[in-house]
């Protein structure tokens, strides 16, 4: 399941609603998202950041996550999966994106959670844009991130 | 044609999105987009390093020599941060 929505997201309840009357599943890995309130690697050197405004592709942005999640269902053994991810202004220390992976083995679960997260940041059209102590700025796709969704090619 | 822009290619452009009629011989995602620069200081500024610019043409990712026709809608952004 997908969602893409300005609304804030209850973490526990998201999570009991994916696993609600199933007895078969063994484990649910999650990754849970916020905006940082500073650039770049370090606190101590970063500009601080207060807000973010994340922008998406409406259309591509859903078909995009379904893709995602459908590739992940067909790797590993899940019983249920769950991406809800935020577009709008957020304030320093909120909630931006949900992944949640439910499954009979917790190597599936885990390996899963990590895979939609590496695919969501080099592959979901959304765009942010901080605000920092030096005015706006916009984030720009780290090479980090290419090189962890790489490790997942087949 | 209509053309979607995001984030700073929004910016620098000036507006989000547009309806284009480019000449018949621009059959590709790269002929349209160095027609596109032709067309004002803003698309030009947006597009001059084709290098952070990504495409997407019926919102799937596209490559310069992906083919695009009339009707086809074509959004041009820079490389995603999602996540």
């Amino acid at each position: 399941m997908i969602r893409v929505q300005r609304e804030d997201f209850d973490i526990g309840r998201e999570i009991d609603a994916l696993t609600a009357g199933r007895s078969d599943i063994g484990g649910l890995a999650s990754f849970v998202g916020y905006v940082r309130d500073f650039v770049g690697k370090e606190k101590a050197s970063g500009a601080e950041v207060s807000a973010m405004t994340l922008e998406h592709y409406p259309g591509m942005t859903e078909k995009r996550l379904a893709e995602i999640e459908a590739e992940a269902n067909a790797r590993w053994k899940l019983d249920a999966t769950l991406i809800v991810h935020r577009y709008g202004t957020l304030q320093a220390g909120e909630r931006i994106v949900l992944v949640a992976c439910a499954a009979a083995h917790r190597e599936d679960a885990f390996a899963a959670c990590q895979f939609l997260m590496d695919w969501l940041k080099t592959s979901a059209p959304f765009w942010k844009q901080e605000d920092t102590a030096n005015g706006p700025r916009w984030v720009d796709a780290d090479a980090k991130d290419d090189a962890l969704a790489a490790r997942w090619k087949t | 044609m209509k053309l979607l822009y995001f984030a700073w290619l929004r910016q620098k452009i000036g507006t989000a999105e547009e309806t284009v009629t480019p000449p018949p011989e621009v059959t590709t995602v790269g002929a349209l987009l160095a027609w596109l620069s032709a067309r004002g200081p803003g698309h030009a500024e947006a597009l001059k390093d084709l290098a952070i610019v990504r495409v997407a043409v019926n919102q799937e990712f596209a490559k310069l020599d992906a083919p695009v026709k009339a009707g086809d809608e074509v959004a041009l952004f820079p490389p995603v941060t999602g996540g």
